[in-house]
């Protein structure tokens, strides 16, 4: 079985303790410059019984050469983009460009202060709006804010605005009455949870056997009149495109709803539709997917808020905006609804969404588009014959496949995704949507060469050969990490969540 | 285009194996009427040099960023370590993924842990999360979790948190059925007031205090613990400026339920705003009620020792509306800078910078307030920021100073608080010399004597 896998091979991995366990007493990492000024006696400046009195125990001491050691050697242990796919799912894991991260740390950005006056920070601004600019005309939503800081965060934003929209559309307290968010039964888990946070309750619909909104349930569940909106992904998370999006959208303004759509599959739609075209209201992006900034092991992200003219008052302050050369910042929006993060959000990932953008050019992002389809269409198709694919309208950008063959014989999921490992690979999305028994989610992007895609297809193919030819080496994968599969229920029954000195 | 690695004639090729004509074929489910019939208009394809140098040419505006600065309220410019920068450059860590397969993110896992506990050392609580957005968005998630743990929904905030906090937190609850009620500074000490007291009753689920406040004073933290805990209500400790925690007592040594912070003192670079990062740490016993992604020790059957996020049933894609918030990426890259700089720093080094701004602000508040016509007006002792009383309008003052001096002397205070037209914050780091502290002194005196001629001594 062992000649299957063509990808990886082994290779001396490093063993690194906690930087704890390597502390010296007595070791250093840093030197200051000495003080510069005449010093007080420190009971002068402040009392003792506001200063700390444990010489900060337990911090480490290291030298820098530890703290380099300690690092690489831990960042080995890491897969990521740089080393090849992550087929993952909804998560866009594309191409992090080295450009974008030059011009993020260019240093009249990277020592710029948030609070310095707008003439002082007209550069800065300058990047804000264009980039504003650039994602209105993209979604064809012309209100924009950046303020978010991560996708559930232009969630919570863009649901806001609904319920704040809703009251003054229909009379302040009209939300309490209005209080239903539609949620599909394949939505991401942060789509109910930020309806939540803004006080709506989650009502569910159901998908079609083709996997698409159920147009029916959606007109029984709007006939009630407390409807406030509907959550949406689109394409879905299943990978397919709402063909009938537009009359979901009637369906739900004639109810009285707003649409808001979650962006975060906007890969499949870049320079190719807009929502703002299909009737949605309210959306939110993902920079960290479809605009290519940096995962960074679990953020940061940035999660743009874009909405119709007719919401646009209800967008958070401060807003930038562009009188004649000088760009400002304003605040004089008396409908917002309120600021969502200090400052003005993840400003570093702006600076890369624009350059990404800049880089790719018009014709270039459409590209991506076409090659992402491509992409993930190629993928369904070569694992037709070997995986069960629960839906036959043809792919976007991702596709889902189920394990239903392979579990007659025992082997899950859990157990595909782990050996998928030993091929060389991360593996794709798992259990997501809930929708699908042990679903597979694959979004390979359009960064990925199609020597790597065959690399994929082959494994998985010779993945399934295994599960029926010896089981056995599938449900103990992975086989060649430093690390084998963890107890993770033993882990959250006695959660062990920092490190503690042996006393 | 140089990041699709097939080319044209590649993909194809791969449209023809797959039975399709052109790349429009792959959009069929798309309605005709809703596909793009245009080009999107937007800039067309730049060269790296071409977008550097507008890039570079918009930085050049950014004047804000080429001067000595004393502006602090809430993000600090500190010293970074040349190894910070170096460390979130490895492909490993910044284009990797959130750690869900943990065989294959051991890197990004043990990095969290260790953040993780350095955090619970510094604000001395048991428990801590791998990182929210920033403190601003901590501070509304603390405030939300204090109403779950006591089901009482008053939240006070008292004295002076940074007004950009509190309305993020006014958001936040809008619709949470948390009212919040403000409790103001006294204007002497500039720490909370005695009116709290009045305040307090068995229907307050917390009290939210920032220490230092966003006047540059330290509260009394022991003390409000003290009264949080007689009327059953949770303490919720903020620090904007984390460096403090290098020489002052910390908020669970004080007696804090919560507490929250911006890291971005740690290793994070000014950036016009973000990406920062968010602490939140709290007692053990309150651990299944913490908002955001958990690390924690685990084992596989060889008995080797990894990590792996837990905990996960109080998240978002398990609980759905019923999560204990809604948050799923984070700022793990920013997190891993923050260890990065506490690692290289260490014991000693935090301590030391923490006395540096201690020494260099007790310096600058000693050489402003003996300026004809300026004094520092709160009596409260301080860390690294402090309030200035300047005889003129303070932001034609520091414009002028801007201009002709070459500096940027404090963030005038009249945009939070209009009834301060002649108060601004100065904030004094490790990284402002002394030169820089005489020049900005010389600087307010001779411009403040040519705006105000007359003033009092």
């Amino acid at each position: 079985m062992e000649s299957e896998i063509t990808k990886v091979t082994s290779h001396i991995s490093h063993n690194e303790t906690l930087i704890f366990e390597r502390s010296r007493t007595g070791r250093i990492g840093y030197r200051l410059p000495p003080l510069d000024v005449e010093e007080s006696p420190i009971d002068s400046i402040i009392p003792s019984r506001f200063r700390r009195d444990d010489d900060l125990e337990g911090v480490p001491e290291v030298s820098e050469v530890d703290v380099i050691r300690h690092f690489v050697r831990m960042s080995t242990w890491n897969y990521s983009i740089d080393l090849g796919m992550y087929p993952l799912g909804s998560c866009t894991m594309k191409y992090n460009s080295r450009l974008n991260e030059r011009v993020a740390r260019i240093a009249g950005f990277a020592n710029l202060h948030p609070l310095a006056d707008e003439s002082d920070a007209q550069g800065a601004l300058q990047v804000i709006y264009e980039l504003q600019q650039d994602l209105a005309e993209i979604t064809g939503l012309p209100g924009v804010s950046l303020q978010p800081a991560a996708g559930a965060h232009g969630e919570m934003t863009g649901v806001m605005i609904i319920r704040a929209y809703i009251d003054v559309r229909d009379g302040a307290g009209a939300s309490a009455k209005r209080r239903t968010m539609l949620i599909p039964d394949s939505a991401h888990g942060t789509n109910p949870a930020s309806a939540h946070l803004s006080g709506f309750s989650v009502k569910t619909i159901r998908s079609t056997k083709e996997g698409l909104t159920d147009l029916e349930h959606l007109r029984e569940l709007c006939s009630h009149g407390e409807v406030a909106g509907l959550m949406l992904t689109n394409p879905n998370t299943l990978g397919l495109f709402e063909k009938n999006i537009k009359e979901i959208c009637e369906i739900v303004h004639e109810a009285g709803g707003l649409v808001y759509m979650d962006g975060a599959n906007m890969n499949a739609l870049v320079g190719v539709a807009r929502p703002g075209d299909m009737g949605v209201d309210v959306i939110h992006l993902n920079l960290h997917k479809t605009f290519s900034t940096p995962h960074g092991g679990g953020g940061p992200g940035c999660g743009p808020c874009c909405c119709t003219k007719e919401l646009e008052p209800f967008l958070p302050v401060p807003r930038i905006t562009r009188v004649g050369q000088e760009f400002k910042v304003d605040y004089g929006y008396p409908r917002s609804i309120g600021r969502v993060k200090a400052f003005f959000g993840n400003y570093g990932m702006m600076l890369r969404a624009l350059s990404y953008i800049q880089t790719h050019g018009n014709d270039g992002l459409r590209e991506a588009t076409e090659a992402a389809v491509l992409n993930a269409r190629y993928i369904a198709h070569g694992l037709a014959t070997d995986y069960d694919k629960p839906f036959d309208a043809a792919p976007m950008h991702e596709v889902v496949f189920t394990d239903k063959r392979q579990s007659r014989k025992g082997v899950h999921t859990l157990d595909i995704a782990k050996r998928l490992i030993d091929y060389g690979f991360h593996p794709m999305t798992i259990y997501f949507p809930l929708i699908v028994q042990g679903a597979m989610l694959i979004e390979p992007t359009e960064s990925v060469g199609h020597q790597e895609l065959d690399q994929f297809i082959a494994a998985m193919r010779s993945i399934a050969r295994e599960a029926v030819v010896d089981p056995e080496l599938v449900l103990n994968a992975p086989h060649s990490t430093r690390i084998g599969r963890l107890d993770e229920a033993a882990a959250a029954r006695k959660p062990v969540l920092r490190w503690k000195p042996l006393s | 285009m140089r990041y699709i690695p097939n080319s044209p004639e590649e993909r194809a090729e791969m449209l023809h194996q797959i039975g399709l004509d052109s790349a429009a074929d792959l959009f069929s489910s798309i309605p005709a009427d809703l596909r793009l019939a245009r080009d999107l208009v937007t800039s067309p394809a730049l060269s790296e040099i071409e977008l550097l140098s507008g890039f570079e040419r918009m930085a050049a505006l950014n004047t804000g960023a080429q001067r000595p600065s004393f502006i602090g309220a809430g993000a600090y410019g500190h010293y970074i370590p040349t190894v910070v920068d170096h460390i979130i450059s490895r492909s490993e860590f910044f284009t990797a993924y959130t750690p869900y397969q943990p065989e294959i993110s051991q890197g990004t896992l043990q990095v969290i842990f260790e953040f993780q506990t350095l955090v619970c050392q510094l604000t001395g609580m048991e428990v801590a999360n791998a990182s929210m957005y920033d403190g601003s968005t901590a501070l509304a998630e603390a405030v939300l979790m204090a109403e779950r743990v006591t089901k009482r929904s008053k939240v006070i905030t008292c004295g002076a948190v940074h007004p950009e906090y509190l309305d993020v937190v006014n958001t936040y609850v809008q619709h949470a059925g948390i009212e919040v009620h403000h409790v103001e500074f006294d204007s002497t000490t500039g720490q909370i007031s005695a009116s709290l007291a009045e305040a307090l009753d068995d229907k307050t689920a917390a009290i939210v205090v920032q220490s230092p406040n966003f006047f540059g004073c330290i509260e009394d933290v022991a003390a409000l613990a003290q009264k949080a805990q007689a009327a059953g209500a949770l303490l919720i400790v903020a620090i904007t400026e984390a460096i403090s925690m290098g020489l002052l007592r910390s908020p669970g040594a004080c007696g804090a339920d919560i507490v929250i912070a911006e890291g971005q003192s740690f290793g994070v670079p000014l950036s016009f705003g973000g990406p920062y990062v968010g602490l939140f740490a709290t007692r053990e016993k309150y651990a299944r009620q913490i908002p955001g992604r958990l690390v924690g020790e685990a084992f596989d059957k060889q008995g080797r020792r990894g990590f792996v996020l837990t905990l996960a049933t109080r998240e978002q894609h398990i609980r759905r509306e019923r999560a204990t918030s809604n948050i799923c990426t984070n700022e793990g890259l920013i997190a891993l800078a923050a260890t990065v700089y506490l690692e290289t720093m260490g014991r000693r080094g935090l301590q030391e910078v923490a006395l540096q701004c201690a020494q260099k602000t007790a310096y600058a508040a000693w050489r402003i307030a003996g300026i004809p016509g300026f004094s520092v007006p709160f009596t409260a002792p301080r860390f690294n920021e402090f309030v200035v009383r300047a005889p003129t309008e303070a932001r034609s003052l520091l414009t002028s100073i801007a201009l002709e001096r070459g500096i940027t002397g404090g963030l005038a205070l009249g945009r939070y608080y209009s009834d301060r037209p002649n108060d601004f914050l100065v904030c004094v780091t490790e990284l402002n010399t002394r030169q820089e502290i005489d020049a900005l002194v010389d600087g307010l005196a001779f411009i403040a004597s040519k705006k105000a001629p007359k003033m009092q001594r």
